[in-house]
């Protein structure tokens, strides 16, 4: 246990370490920085704008930086905010807080509907329900999620049912705390749906497969014959025997709760990363697009981590050393 | 039908539908950045074959849109005007796939004809939608391409060569696959230069989006060339002296197609999807060269969502494409019926 663990927590740190060094890399092939668009500005002085470069050492060499950065990342420190001219991690905290917020309730409702729309496609396969399911995945498959945003963006603008837009509505401060609630859940509803539309068509035609293969199985055609009712057949015998994919995508679908939204995010003006992060991208705000790239990449790997345990947990032939997948 | 008859017809409608866009020009009545400064936001026409005294007409045609008085952008029908849609006309010169240049164009009107309504600058939507078509796939494709032939050399290096090599080579693959891919297509896209003139923006979105993929299949084609190379007929002729290269290029290789050609059908789409979200957000083909991402752009601004719907149209375009990409994929994939971890990923 403790070295499957052990191997598995150094396989992270060192994808840590490698997109680090990636993002940093790439700092370097940029052309110009925050402060370059400064000169122009009349207001500025030469003599400010050196003290300014001097003071967030842009014109060091790039390990100096990297090396200072990193010192601080393991302080806690993620950076300064050229932009906002404060610390990078609380402007992080915040904007992951809302894209937690909106990326957990779709990750939540995706597979709720999966796993019993899959498990009963998978007890019919081929006929009328299995067909249809199939259909539904498959035309959700080709509408790629930027061109259902904006269709139902389009949809509620012109039906005036739902906000478009935005977390709340203005004036939210003075809401009850019902009202409250109300004003964020219809907020929800547009970005929510195409989160769930776009990553429905995936899990459920997993959850089909893994299902059906099980349902195969003859230890399950004994259970039938022993009289044991279906139900309980599908969910307590076949579901735990298809388990193992199905974990490795959970652990995906963990690993994406930061960095799935991010053009969803952006669409519907949500504010949470995605815009953040793009507006950091087009002010050339490096910190902040470092540290945004770090933190999904850090819940990647935990995503993965998570799979790995749960993997562990739940199939004994990894846990008796059995060669992995 | 049989699978390859089925993988034939798939492909020559897909084939088709690319032709299509290819000779963008020809089925487009404008150009794609002539503007129309009399009817901005102009609605689609509605095509009529029964006239206001109840006349049937074989040739359909449409009445002149104009400004409906006090308004400054809602437009009403002319009845008193009709113009009858003429084809195989001359209208605006292009050029086919570049080089063949040509007047000729399927429909036109003696006054401008907008089936798909008009943009802000007055432009043709649907000539725009189809010249966006060519920047998109093309993007899409080379990017496909690129992608490809890095993972195949990456992949097959690592997989015949083995050792420290593999090893290092399969840890930088991790590293690619572990990222978010659209936060990798920012993160390189953020560091290179914002404002560039379209050709090199294409190029620049190209070389970024072929750049990001490799891993996957170079993991795929590891994994043939791994088996492959244990093959009889493989000792054999190394038994009888071939070099490695003769052995990648003649026996090992050729086993990799079918893995290569799906993944070709997986990554196209995708792609084309990514240069559509680097067009939309203002990171990839700058106006006023069309692509189906800045075509979209627009919509970000409400009162665009709000008044005029059809600029939502080009959304539609890539429905055909990705559809005939993905029938083709799962022809290509065989009859297995479980899908793979590895290629879920593609589209999450």
């Amino acid at each position: 246990m403790m070295r499957f663990l052990l191997r598995r927590l150094g396989h992270a740190a060192f994808l840590l370490l490698g997109v680090s060094v990636l993002a940093f890399a790439f700092s370097t092939l940029a052309p110009g920085n925050y402060f370059d668009e400064m000169r122009l500005n009349p207001q500025i002085s030469a003599e400010r704008l050196s003290a300014l470069r001097a003071k967030y050492q842009v014109d060091r060499p790039v390990a100096v930086r990297y090396e200072r950065w990193a010192v601080a990342l393991l302080h806690g420190d993620l950076g300064f905010s050229f932009a906002y001219n404060t610390p990078v991690a609380p402007l992080l905290w915040t904007r992951a807080r809302n894209t937690l917020l909106l990326t957990g309730t779709a990750t939540l409702l995706v597979w709720m509907l999966a796993l019993p729309l899959g498990v009963w496609s998978a007890e019919r396969l081929g006929r009328p329900v299995d067909v249809a399911l199939s259909w539904a995945t498959a035309v959700l498959l080709i509408v790629p999620d930027l061109a259902l945003a904006l269709g139902l963006l389009v949809l509620a603008v012109r039906s005036g049912w739902l906000p478009t837009g935005g977390m709340v509505s203005v004036g939210f401060e003075g809401f009850s705390l019902g009202q409250k609630i109300r004003d964020l859940a219809l907020h929800m509803v547009l970005p929510v749906t195409v989160l769930v539309a776009s990553a429905l068509p995936v899990l459920l035609r997993h959850v089909r497969a893994a299902v059906a293969e099980a349902l195969e199985a003859s230890f399950l055609r004994a259970a039938e014959g022993h009289g044991i009712p279906r139900w309980r057949l599908l969910y307590r015998y076949a579901l735990p025997a298809a388990a193992h994919p199905l974990i490795a995508l959970f652990g995906f679908s963990l690993g994406a709760l930061l960095s799935g939204s991010l053009l969803v995010e952006v669409v519907m003006s949500w504010p949470g990363l995605g815009p953040f992060l793009l507006e950091a991208i087009l002010a050339r705000d490096l910190y902040v697009v470092i540290g945004g790239v770090l933190l999904s990449t850090l819940f990647l790997v935990a995503g993965n981590f998570a799979a790995d345990l749960l993997l562990y947990w739940a199939d004994p032939r990894i846990r008796a050393g059995a060669p992995e997948r | 039908m049989s699978a390859r008859s089925r993988l034939v017809i798939c492909a020559a409608v897909l084939g088709a539908l690319h032709v299509a866009v290819a000779c963008a020009g020809f089925l487009a009545p404008y150009d794609p950045t002539a503007q129309d400064r009399e009817h901005p936001y102009a609605p689609p026409m509605r095509l009529h074959f029964v006239d206001t005294r109840g006349g049937v007409h074989l040739r359909p045609f449409a009445y002149a849109q104009g400004l409906r008085a006090g308004s400054f952008d809602e437009y009403e029908e002319n009845v008193a005007r009709a113009i009858p849609v003429r084809f195989f006309v001359s209208g605006a010169p292009y050029r086919v796939l570049g080089v063949l240049a040509l007047r000729l164009h399927l429909f036109g009107g003696d006054a401008p004809v907008y089936l798909l309504g008009t943009d802000g600058y007055g432009r043709d939507l649907l000539s725009r939608m189809l010249f966006g078509g060519q920047v998109s796939l093309l993007a899409g494709l080379i990017g496909a391409g690129l992608t490809l032939s890095i993972g195949l050399c990456i992949g097959a290096a690592a997989g015949f060569w083995g050792g420290w090599k593999d090893e290092v080579l399969m840890r930088v693959a991790e590293l690619f696959l572990a990222l978010p891919w659209i936060y990798l297509l920012f993160a390189m896209r953020a560091f290179l230069p914002l404002a560039v003139p379209p050709v090199k923006a294409f190029l620049l979105v190209v070389v970024v989006i072929g750049a990001v993929g490799w891993a996957r299949p170079a993991r795929m084609v590891r994994g043939i060339v791994l088996s492959a190379k244990e093959r009889n007929f493989v000792r054999a002729a190394r038994g009888f002296g071939a070099t490695g290269g003769y052995l990648l290029r003649r026996h090992i290789l050729p086993e990799t197609g079918n893995v290569v050609l799906t993944q070709a059908a997986v990554l196209v789409p995708q792609f084309v999807l990514a240069e559509m979200t680097l067009s939309f957000l203002g990171l990839g083909v700058p106006e006023p060269v069309p692509s189906w991402g800045n075509l979209l752009a627009s919509l970000q601004h409400y009162n665009v969502l709000a008044s005029y719907w059809w600029m939502y149209l080009p959304a539609f375009a890539m429905v055909p494409f990705f559809l005939g990409y993905l029938v083709l994929a799962s022809l290509l994939q065989g009859s297995s019926r479980t899908p793979k971890i590895e290629e879920a990923s593609n589209w999450v």
